[in-house]
């Protein structure tokens, strides 16, 4: 579906309250939200839970009701969650330094299991495709490897070392076990295995005309030839890679600065999410959105991205993460430091065109 | 930790006068600089039993507001160039005034320019809000900050 500035709005579905203190990431459940699955997504928050809502069915109402909290298990902020690809089991990284494995068992979520290793802050949790692997990071400077054998067994396979300052995100690649983190040492690391021995295989940094500031958070695009990565420094980035054949044993594919994203935010960018249609949103401290598409204009020394729509405002303080919906609606799910998550849906104004 | 005082021999300044405040002349969403600054001035110092402000840590001019933006940055001295107690006077200035400001506004907290041997990564960790949170999570940290915020009239 071609989109094209002017040509779309956003619109706000719902602002769901019932944490009480700043939520900092949000997840959408990838088994839901397609073949008759309501859609389901996890918040984490300051206020030491998770919640999980669901889309109330009804086809005429678009309210959604908190379904579980999570609650009394860690005892610090709560940073991160992420569903396993087959939306059973759901993994929070808490400031506690430890991170939970829950199971829903007959609608409500029990803690299977709890990993312990972090010496300090577990800033970011990620699952990779196949759902065998989980990485986690933290202020330890450490990224760490477990593999999931059952539910609740887990078992550390690597820590690895390389950062030099708090590890802020961790995310594998979307179809290979190639393992990416961003720092407060202004850099991405990239980690791959070579027989179950898992090293830094490239570091993009400012040489590589990388960011000057922490990198918070990065996402790839629905192919995993690109990735764009958001920062203090106040920019986007877009990094593509060219060689998808990895599994060849050729060794890894090097990534390289593809373009900057700048002039748009004025504040730390926290959050960064590429959906699968090829729409980036970036949500960040000046408690706006802003969304980015690649630019079609064919100008020969024009940018390569460029922003589609913006939303000053979208919460009344500080965007902590974005992160688009599974399923066949363009739907957008932001949490903030007022407690808030709100949803939007980002519609095409131009009826023609053919769709 | 180091086991004795950072800075052995601060220098003491008097409190300075205060002066009292004629009936507020901005409209009820402006923030008041020095309205601020009454608000922090008497922080205690984490190593010394003397406020912020009689080190010359902050002063009236510490403060500036940009109310247009909603943007509010302040500027401290540490005592010395290698103080480690910047990070903590940072967090009592966070804490202080968390809930002063209407929501939308942004603290931004600095060292003042040239006043710090680390200037540039101590005001990276002061403005990482990920760091404050985690570290008023704290106990050992948090039970400073309360101490220097809630100390008793000097």
């Amino acid at each position: 579906m071609e989109l094209s500035e002017g040509a779309c709005e956003l619109k706000l579905l719902d602002r769901l309250e019932g944490h009480s203190d700043r939520v900092w990431s949000l997840a959408w459940n990838p088994a839901t939200g397609s073949a008759g699955v309501p859609l389901v997504f996890a918040s984490c928050s300051g206020d030491k839970t998770v919640r999980v809502w669901e889309h109330a069915p009804s086809p005429s109402s678009a309210s959604w009701t908190c379904k579980a909290v999570l609650e009394d298990t860690h005892t610090r902020t709560v940073r991160s969650c992420a569903w396993s690809p087959d939306g059973k089991l759901l993994a929070t990284g808490s400031f506690d330094a430890t991170t939970s494995i829950w199971e829903n068992v007959g609608g409500d979520f029990e803690c299977v299991a709890t990993l312990e290793g972090h010496e300090n802050e577990v800033k970011s949790v990620s699952w990779n495709a196949g759902g065998t692997l989980l990485a986690t990071c933290g202020r330890d400077k450490s990224v760490w490897i477990w593999e999931a054998e059952l539910a609740n067994e887990f078992e550390c396979v690597s820590v690895l070392q390389g950062h030099t300052q708090d590890v802020k995100m961790v995310q594998w690649h979307p179809t290979m076990d190639v393992l990416f983190s961003c720092s407060y040492d202004n850099t991405i690391k990239v980690w791959a295995d070579d027989d179950d021995d898992w090293r830094c295989v490239q570091t993009l940094g400012e040489p590589n005309n990388g960011h000057s500031s922490t990198i918070w958070a990065l996402s790839f695009n629905a192919s995993g030839d690109k990735m764009v990565s958001c920062s203090d420094d106040l920019t986007l980035k877009i990094w593509e890679t060219n060689n998808m054949n990895m599994h060849s044993g050729d060794g890894h594919a090097p990534w390289r600065h593809l373009c900057t994203l700048s002039g748009y935010h004025d504040r730390t960018i926290f959050s960064v999410h590429w959906s699968s249609e090829g729409i980036i949103a970036s949500g960040a401290a000046d408690d706006g959105i802003r969304f980015f598409v690649e630019n079609k204009d064919g100008l020969v020394d024009g940018p390569l991205y460029k922003l589609l729509l913006k939303k000053e405002k979208a919460h009344e303080m500080d965007v902590n993460s974005v992160q688009w919906s599974p399923g066949e609606k363009r739907l957008l799910a932001s949490a903030s430091d007022d407690g808030t998550i709100k949803i939007w849906e980002l519609a095409s104004l131009c009826t023609g065109n053919g769709y | 930790m180091t086991l004795g005082l950072i800075n052995a021999n601060p220098v003491v300044h008097a409190k300075k006068e205060r002066v009292a405040r004629t009936e507020d002349l901005h409209g009820d969403d402006a923030v008041d600089p020095l309205e601020i600054y009454d608000f922090v001035r008497d922080i205690r110092d984490p190593e010394h039993p003397y406020s912020l402000e009689q080190l010359s840590v902050l002063s009236e001019e510490s403060i500036t507001v940009d109310d247009k933006l909603g943007r509010i940055l302040i500027t401290f001295t540490p005592t010395i160039q290698h103080c480690s107690m910047a990070t903590v006077i940072g967090l009592c200035l966070r804490v202080k005034l968390k809930h002063y400001f209407p929501p939308h506004y942004k603290v931004d907290i600095k060292v003042s320019p040239g006043s710090h041997a680390n200037e540039e990564s101590v005001n990276k960790q002061l403005n990482d809000k990920e760091r404050v949170a985690a570290a008023l999570e704290n106990p050992n940290l948090r039970q400073l900050v309360d101490e220097c915020l809630y100390s008793n009239d000097l």
